[in-house]
């Protein structure tokens, strides 16, 4: 039963994503293309409302379901494998038109050919934590 | 029913979307969806080829959870929840699809040149979505996550470092969509 919030935050997550067309490879291609506000006003709205959200949680210092105190990992200080790895990754994400949480939704719809993209994206997982070592970050 | 089938307008995306959010930090964990092809890796053996791998991977079971609920999610979506109507595109948008030697879109979804039988079943195109798959994997790692754990959680968190890979999602994303797609297709 501990798992079952997870599940159904999940059903919601692949709701909005299909419903509000943020799985189609159509709006993120018009997305780089500066064609609708669609997507800007999606991600911006969340942002802006996920930081109100974090400001309350820090100023009431809120506690989770479990009693333990909600808590931020700040993220490490760098630049190049950021800007490197996001590059990168902003390459695939144009080409598939989906990014990992889209791929996954997609699948469900029952577009079985992004299973191809998954397998894709795992290898290239697998690939950096290879190579891990040897990449500046 | 209708307000329910037609597509969703960003107004209704986005707050739902930062709920999404609020609820994983609420449940004591993160929003973050790549970091699921890490625990995939561990899970199939990658702990034994290098440290990265070398995670609890039951520590991750929620998050597992969380996009098989995605997955169900799409599926109630395409069984109950649509219209079946194709997308409402800028005539812009549809204009350069031409340009590149894409049909104007009849699905709302997926182009069929890129994701069709046709395309899938041939060697160029197995290609192109494997090849787009790594791509998204390797970036997101390296970067440290998706659009999720850096464009919604670490914005929201006003992460520097989060700023700086959603600079790299953009770099990449314009270069792929105005320089590489007119010469792939």
């Amino acid at each position: 039963m501990k798992y079952l919030k997870f599940l159904l935050t999940g059903v919601v997550f692949g709701i909005v994503m299909a419903k509000a067309e943020i799985i189609s490879w159509y709006r993120i291609y018009e997305m780089f293309r500066f064609e609708s506000f669609h997507m800007y006003g999606i991600i911006g709205s969340a942002v802006i409302l996920g930081a109100l959200a974090v400001q309350i949680i820090k100023r009431t210092q809120l506690k989770d379901i479990e009693g333990a105190q909600i808590t931020f990992n700040p993220k490490n200080r760098s630049i190049i494998r950021y800007l490197v790895g996001g590059t990168i990754f902003g390459l695939g994400w144009a080409l598939a038109g989906a990014c990992p949480g889209p791929m996954f939704v997609l699948v469900g719809y029952g577009y079985l050919s992004l299973l191809i993209v998954i397998v894709g994206a795992v290898l290239g997982t697998f690939i950096y934590g290879l190579l891990r070592n040897k990449l500046p970050h | 029913m209708d307000i329910i089938t037609q597509p969703w307008a960003w107004y209704v995306a986005g707050p739902i979307i930062a709920l999404v959010m609020f609820l994983l930090l609420y449940f004591g964990e993160t929003f973050g969806v790549s970091s699921n092809l890490r625990t995939m890796c561990t899970i199939a053996g990658g702990d034994k080829y290098a440290d990265f791998f070398k995670i609890d991977w039951r520590k991750q079971q929620w998050n597992l959870v969380f996009v098989l609920g995605a997955v169900i999610g799409g599926f109630i979506a395409a069984q109950y929840l649509s219209n079946g109507q194709g997308i409402d595109l800028n005539p812009k948008t549809v204009v350069a699809l031409e340009q590149l030697g894409f049909q104007a879109p009849t699905a709302a979804y997926l182009p069929s040149e890129i994701f069709g039988e046709h395309s899938v079943f041939s060697l160029k195109g197995f290609l192109i979505l494997l090849g787009a798959g790594f791509l998204v994997g390797f970036g997101t790692r390296y970067a440290g996550g998706c659009t999720s754990g850096h464009a919604i959680s670490g914005l929201s968190n006003l992460q520097i470092p989060s700023l700086i890979a959603v600079i790299g999602f953009f770099i990449g994303g314009l270069l792929m969509t105005h320089v590489l797609l007119p010469i792939i297709f």
